[in-house]
Formats: C-alpha cells, sequence, structure tokens
C-alpha cells in the first residue's frame, strides 16, 4: 500500500493511507498516514457503525488538509478499538491459514522431522 | 499511539520488528490544491475486492499453489457500488465483515455522505480495489500504480483515500 501511495503522490496526488500498522508510514516514507489500532480488515472501523466509520474518515481528510512537510507525517487516531481484545486477536484471522502461513509451517515440520531422522 | 504489532501473534510480530528496511532516499509531497470542499477523492482499498459479474475475482487459485506470489492486478468499483455486488475472497484476512458492509475496508457510503454535505468536493467515478499481499511489488511500483495514477487523473482527481487491510 504505501508504494502504491508514494507513486500517486508522485504523479501530484495528494494522498492519505488509512493503517493499522501505521510503522510502514515511518519505515517505507509514506507521505501520510493516519494509525488506527483496528485489527485487520478493518481500517474503517466495525461493520454496520457508520458514525465510527465517519470519524475515522473524517480523520483522514483532516490529516489530508492539515499535515505539513516534511514528510513521512504519521498522526495517530486516538479512539480504541470498540471491540474484545482476546476476541479479536484471533477474529480477524481467515478460517483456513494463508497460502504463506500453511507453506511455512509445511516448512518447519519438514526440518523437524529432517533433524529426527538425523539424530 | 497506535501499536502497530498490537493484533499480530508474536512469531509475525517479531518477524515484522526485525525486517530490514532501507530508509527511503526521499519522501514525495503534492500538498492538496484545492479547499476540501472543492476537491475530487478517490478511494483506494487493498482488500482485494471486485464487483461481482462486473470484473473477474483476483487469482486466488494461483496464490494456493504458489504462496510467495500475490496477484499484483487491480480492479475498479464505482461510486455506486451496491453492497450485493461486492465479492470478496483476500487469503489473508477474515472477509466476513466487508461482505457485510464494504465500508469497513473502502468507505464509498461515508465520502457520498461527506459529498452531499458539501465537506468534500466530490467521490470520484471510479474507485480502485488491490490485493494486499504482494511479496513483490515492483508490477505495483512500475505498471499498476502510475496506470491507477493516470486514469485518476483523467477523472479529476486531486486527493486518495487508501485503507490497506
Amino acid at each position: 500500500m504505501n508504494a502504491l501511495a508514494r507513486t500517486f503522490e508522485a504523479a501530484g496526488l495528494a494522498t492519505v493511507v488509512v493503517n493499522p500498522m501505521p510503522v510502514w508510514g515511518t519505515r517505507f516514507g509514506t507521505p501520510r498516514t493516519l494509525g488506527v489500532e483496528f485489527p485487520f480488515g478493518h481500517p474503517m472501523g466495525l461493520p454496520d457503525e457508520p458514525e465510527l466509520q465517519m470519524r475515522v474518515a473524517r480523520a483522514a481528510l483532516d490529516l489530508l488538509v492539515h499535515a505539513e512537510p516534511p514528510p513521512p507525517v504519521v498522526a495517530h487516531f486516538d479512539e480504541p478499538w470498540p471491540g474484545d481484545f482476546d476476541i479479536w486477536k484471533r477474529a480477524w484471522h481467515p478460517k483456513e491459514p494463508s497460502p504463506i502461513i500453511r507453506w511455512m509451517r509445511e516448512q518447519a515440520a519438514l526440518r523437524a522431522q529432517q533433524q529426527r531422522e538425523g539424530q | 499511539m497506535v501499536d502497530s504489532f498490537k493484533w499480530l501473534p508474536p512469531t509475525l510480530k517479531g518477524y515484522f520488528e526485525a525486517m530490514q528496511i532501507p530508509a527511503p532516499e526521499s519522501v514525495p509531497w503534492t500538498p492538496l490544491a484545492k479547499p476540501l470542499s472543492e476537491a475530487r477523492i478517490a478511494l483506494v482499498t487493498t482488500a482485494g475486492i471486485n464487483v461481482r459479474g462486473l470484473e473477474p475475482p483476483f487469482d486466488y487459485e494461483r496464490e494456493q499453489t504458489q504462496p510467495t506470489w500475490g496477484d499484483s492486478t487491480y480492479r475498479t468499483l464505482p461510486r455506486d457500488l451496491r453492497q450485493e455486488q461486492v465479492q470478496t475472497g483476500h487469503l489473508h484476512i477474515n472477509n466476513e465483515d466487508i461482505a457485510r458492509d464494504v465500508n469497513v475496508a473502502i468507505p464509498i457510503s461515508r465520502m457520498l455522505e461527506l459529498e452531499a454535505q458539501g465537506v468534500i468536493g466530490s467521490l470520484a467515478p471510479t474507485n480502485y480495489s488491490f490485493m494486499g499481499y504482494q511479496p513483490d511489488t515492483t508490477e505495483w511500483r512500475e505498471r499498476y500504480a502510475p496506470e491507477v495514477a493516470g486514469r485518476m487523473k483523467a477523472e479529476a482527481v486531486d486527493a486518495v483515500l487508501l485503507t490497506p487491510v
């Protein structure tokens, strides 16, 4: 996403990224980032909660208007996630592990098996 | 201050924290050239959604067989997108809430409300969806992002609100 924002900005479009991992805004050099401490898949908040979504949208637009260079500019949305942390730290994950996670687990199992056989 | 690693399991958190990223040489900067109330805003998400029946889904089948590859193409989302048109499939998140209310990932309804209130000039006719799992961003940087930037400028877009998932 940071690569997209940087390219758009360089093409003459003002950008703002609403990011659950605002650290990337600094590390990759994204012009404007609004950090939201929301679980992945939910940058704008909860479904059917238009008031929360609107507060995030307005905060992002506010950054677009008022951010001052030099970039990268990183601001933080100050509302906590309204859901329960212990539920949501699991709920954002896909029902099945992603292909790369599955592959990494298979590789780890393979290495463990090879180690056992080598002993 | 937002904790960027709050929702990650410990293994992924350690991986991301240890990641070596060269500091960017420079950061581009384009000021918003007109008052927000006159500006045209486009939305871009990385939720990997598409309009059912209008454009094909992202290539999630290839990613299943080639886990270090991610579809770098993009899809278009009209400003009159209806919830029942939204097709999800991103393999790295739970898509249920996006399938229920797409505004959790791309705030089309909220921007239309802000347009009606006169807070923004307008929401662009066309908005865009990418798929965020990109082990290699070369095609984004060299092909698709410049292409989308060109399409936005052709639609007189002034600013872009991006929402990675």
